[in-house]
Order: structure tokens, then C-alpha cells, then sequence
């Protein structure tokens, strides 16, 4: 398996299915390990960190159940490449800041993805397509079980699984939902709504996790406490959350389609038609209306809509490494602007 | 139309809000606009980790934080603090009784509740719940009358009690 190959397939999160795929575009399931006695890679030194890296390697190697996964071991793979896998939300941005001992295992459906020497030894992550926390634990709750006959995990029974920072420790897991709230946000209920998710100790952030800003009405929610609950307890608590949110956003749709419903169409289709017609676009303002879009097509108020997987696709392609992944060569700022509005006009085109 | 809030200015901001699930229109000038979201943005700023962890310089119950070093990865407490990651896995070992509070204060709560690793997982449980599983069989049986299998359970339990005291001891 190569790099490249995942141009051409859509990721999981990306597929636009599920339940509740009109608000929800994916949920994530993440699990923080450690070797025993191992020191965490911020802490190990150059020998230290390979001998992690090629146990965990080898652990997975073992394993049948991962013949369809491949290593990317860092120092191999270029910047652009880099960005590419973060912008697939298979690595974190942290994780491509450094890349001695670091690497990416990832299988081909890009529903499995195991960042090596990220901030602890293993950040296990499996993600689903919709609404779908639980279906999510099963699969990487089984990987966890595959792994652990293999490696010895840092463990203490009254703390859980230890991990370098000690907010991760107990189940180093943290769930996370991605969610589409254009209309608390057209309504300004989003800050109430997220004022109410940080008073219950979940943390927002944004399209690209740790300290990103949310951009194109997408936010995503994830615990915090990871101690002293058992991780269905935990993701039941999310998805508690999460089903108050869902309900809060279609109520807010109601309201502006009853309401402001000439407001509505007029911003859905001019966004339709910037995209139908512009020559320079910039990542920023294609989210944007993309998300605008997204929303007419839920609602039924944009002529000849295009299926979410599409617009779900486009928010990926259009981005930088995607793009010049795409072209094949480096591009500038100002070139990435030019071929990303020729490439929403064409895929717009044949839709 | 003047401003909800100031009742001075003129409205040029117009927000609904969704209390109890009614709507609501509010009206109002900038100035108030801004104190409004700024008053929300406060709210809900992510809880920073380290805000929590900054006071852990206080005392906690031990003293000489400053001399602990975990034995296996040579952390000591100080670097802990300075860079807010722990070395290795047997650093909780190490910095236990000052890491108990901590991990309190970030989780709310003490006792880990979930999964354990496959290979612990026998003597976790047998140390754990063991016990009171078996007390609760007791429960049943005594309840049902059934006082040869009552008798039986006591016995596993008090086997296990032992079993598990020469363990501490060991440790
Ligand atoms: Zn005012
Ligand atoms: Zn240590």
C-alpha cells in the first residue's frame, strides 16, 4: 500500500452515511497506551524510541487481523504527504512536527489508524462514518485486546493505563463527535451551546483537533475525564450530549426555515453559486460555503443538489497537500487558489 | 429600536436565543453585543490542564518532592512539573502520593472503572472483585438456605483474603 493510494478512495469519515450524517460527519474513537517500563517518547532516547517503534511494528505484524494495514514510518514521508495524513485525520498536527521513531499504521479502509511515538508509545484510533460511538469502541476495544497479548501496556489498577500526560490516565481513551451547526451558528446559540458543553467538562475544538479553530460551522466535542468511568459509561455520557446537540441544531433549522426561509435560500444558493463560478477561492472560503451547501441540501432548498458524500469529499480535496497531491507538484498559495476553484467547478459540472 | 440590555443605544445586533426551548429575539447595540459574546466566549474557554496543575506546588502531603526521581527513567518530580509530562509508566510508582491528588483533581475522581489489559486481567479481577463477587454469592445462598454452599463460598473467600495479603506483603 502507498500513500497515493488513498487519493482515490473516500475516507471513512468522509462517506457521508450513518446515523444522524446530516449533523453528525463522524465520530472517533481514541485509546492511549504504553509499553511497561518503557520510557514515553518525549522522555526516550534515539535507541529507546526505535526499540518501541519496531516492537509495536513487529506486534502488529503478528497479527493477521491487521494484513491490510501499512507502517508509514515518518522519516520517509515528505512534508506534503505529512499534511496529507492530517488532513485525512490520520495523524495528529503534533505528530508531523518531528518524525525521528514516529510512525503511522494505517489500514486501507482508513477506518484504523495507530500513531507510534505521538505523545504516548501508541494513539490507537478508529474512526466511523455518522453517529456511531459504540460502533467504534467495538472495533478498536478488539484491536486493544490484539495488541496487549503482544505487548506488555503501563497499567495500574487503581489508575488505569499511564500515560505521559496525566489527563489521558485511566482509560486513555477519549471519544470524539464531529458535528455539521450551521444553524446555532446562522442563530447565535452556538456559544450558549458551547459555554454549556465546557461547564459539563467536554472540550470543543475545532475541524483539526488540538488548538484549531472551529472553521465552516464544524465543531468537534470529546471528553475530558478519562478516570474513574468505564468507557461505555463515558461515551454514553457523549452520546448524551451529543443527542441534545443534534436536537438543538434541528430546531434551530426549523426556526430559520419557518422564519428567515427567503434569508436561507438566498445564502444557500449564492454560496452555490460562488462555487459554480469563481476563479480564485480560498481554502477558508470554500469550508465556508461548502458548509452553506451542506446545509441547503439537508434542508431541500438547493436545486439539483449534489449527495453528501461529494460535498463531503470536496471539503477534503480541496485542501492544500490534497490539492497539490492531485496536481502532482508543489503550488503556491496563489496557485492552490487557482486549481481549487477549477477543481469545485469541474466536480460541480458533472454533478 | 433601543438596545434590550442599555435601553440607550440603538439595536443593530439581533440574536435569538432558545431558552426552554422557546425562542427568543434579543435586540441590541454593539457595545452590549460584545460584552454579551465576550461573557459566552469566557464561558466556555477549554479547560486548560495546566491552569488546574499550576497549583500543585502547594504542599501536598510529602515534603521533599524536590529529591524524588523515578528509579527506572530517572524523572524527578521538579522536571515533572517543568515540563507537565511524565517520564515512564512507573513514574505514577514513583511520584504516587503526589500524583493521587492530582489525578483527583483533573478526573474528579479517584479509582480507575474500566478495561484492563488481557494478560492482567485474571489477577486484577481475582484482586478486585473477586472478593465481593463471592460475598454476594454468599448473600445468595444464605438467603436460599443453601448453607453447605454458604459455607463453601466462606471458605474461598478467606483462602482469597489470605492469598492476597501474602501478595501485598510481597510487594
Ligand atoms: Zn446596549
Ligand atoms: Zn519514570
Amino acid at each position: 500500500m502507498q500513500l497515493n493510494d488513498f487519493l482515490n478512495h473516500t475516507s471513512e469519515w468522509l462517506k457521508g452515511t450513518g446515523p444522524h450524517s446530516d449533523i453528525v460527519i463522524s465520530s472517533r474513537i481514541r485509546l492511549a497506551r504504553n509499553l511497561a517500563k518503557a520510557s514515553f517518547p518525549h522522555w526516550a532516547d534515539k535507541l529507546q524510541g526505535k526499540v518501541v517503534l519496531e516492537a509495536i511494528e513487529a506486534a502488529v505484524k503478528k497479527n493477521n487481523y491487521f494484513k491490510n494495514t501499512a507502517s508509514f514510518r515518518l522519516d520517509d514521508v515528505d512534508a506534503v504527504d505529512k499534511q496529507f495524513l492530517v488532513e485525512r485525520h490520520l495523524m495528529s498536527m503534533e505528530h508531523a512536527q518531528k518524525s525521528e521513531n514516529k510512525a503511522v499504521i494505517i489500514d486501507t479502509d482508513e477506518v484504523i489508524a495507530i500513531m507510534v511515538n505521538e505523545e504516548d508509545h501508541l494513539r490507537i484510533q478508529v474512526m466511523q462514518s455518522g453517529f456511531n460511538l459504540f460502533e467504534a469502541w467495538g472495533i478498536i476495544n478488539n484491536i486493544d485486546d490484539l495488541l496487549s497479548k503482544e505487548l506488555s501496556f503501563a497499567f495500574l489498577p487503581e489508575w488505569g493505563y499511564l500515560t505521559a500526560c496525566p489527563t489521558n490516565a485511566g482509560t486513555g481513551m477519549r471519544g470524539s463527535v464531529m458535528l455539521h451547526l450551521p444553524a446555532l451558528v446562522m442563530t447565535r446559540q452556538i456559544n450558549r451551546v458551547l459555554a454549556a458543553i465546557a461547564k459539563l467538562s467536554f472540550a470543543t475544538r475545532g475541524l483539526y483537533g488540538e488548538g484549531t479553530q472551529a472553521s465552516g460551522n464544524f465543531f468537534q466535542i470529546s471528553n475530558q475525564v478519562a478516570l474513574g468511568h468505564s468507557e461505555e459509561e463515558i461515551i454514553e455520557n457523549i452520546n448524551g450530549l451529543i443527542r441534545q446537540i443534534i436536537e438543538q441544531e434541528n430546531q434551530a433549522r426549523q426556526a430559520l426555515l419557518s422564519k428567515n426561509r427567503a434569508l436561507l435560500e438566498d445564502r444557500v444558493n449564492r454560496s452555490f453559486g460562488i462555487l459554480k463560478s469563481a476563479y480564485i477561492i480560498s481554502s477558508d472560503e470554500t469550508i465556508e460555503l461548502l458548509s452553506m451547501v451542506r446545509l441547503g441540501c439537508d434542508l431541500g432548498i438547493v436545486n439539483k443538489c449534489m449527495d453528501r458524500r461529494t460535498i463531503n469529499e470536496l471539503f477534503l480535496i480541496t485542501q492544500p497537500a490534497h490539492l497539490q497531491k492531485i496536481e502532482n507538484k508543489k503550488l503556491t498559495s496563489q496557485e492552490r487558489d487557482v486549481k481549487r476553484a477549477e477543481l469545485i467547478r469541474t466536480k460541480l459540472k458533472i454533478q | 429600536m433601543l438596545c434590550d440590555i442599555c435601553g440607550k443605544n440603538p439595536a443593530t445586533v439581533h440574536l435569538t436565543e432558545i431558552v426552554n426551548e422557546e425562542m427568543t429575539e434579543l435586540h441590541l447595540c454593539e457595545t452590549c453585543a460584545q460584552a454579551k459574546s465576550q461573557q459566552m466566549e469566557q464561558q466556555f474557554g477549554l479547560s486548560d490542564l495546566l491552569a488546574g496543575m499550576a497549583d500543585f506546588d502547594k504542599p501536598v502531603s510529602g515534603e521533599e518532592t524536590i529529591s524524588s526521581q523515578c528509579p527506572n527513567c530517572k524523572l524527578t518530580y521538579t522536571d515533572f512539573k517543568k515540563i507537565g509530562r511524565l517520564g515512564c509508566g512507573e513514574c505514577y510508582t514513583a511520584f504516587r502520593k503526589y500524583l493521587g491528588p492530582l489525578l483527583k483533581r483533573i478526573h474528579g475522581s479517584g479509582e480507575h472503572a474500566g478495561k484492563v489489559p488481557i494478560k492482567l486481567a485474571k489477577t486484577i479481577s481475582r484482586k478486585k472483585a473477586g472478593t465481593e463477587e463471592l460475598r454476594l454469592k454468599l448473600q445468595k445462598a444464605i438467603e436460599t438456605e443453601a448453607f453447605e454452599e454458604a459455607a463453601r463460598i466462606r471458605d474461598q473467600i478467606k483462602e482469597l483474603e489470605k492469598k492476597q495479603q501474602d501478595e501485598n506483603a510481597a510487594e
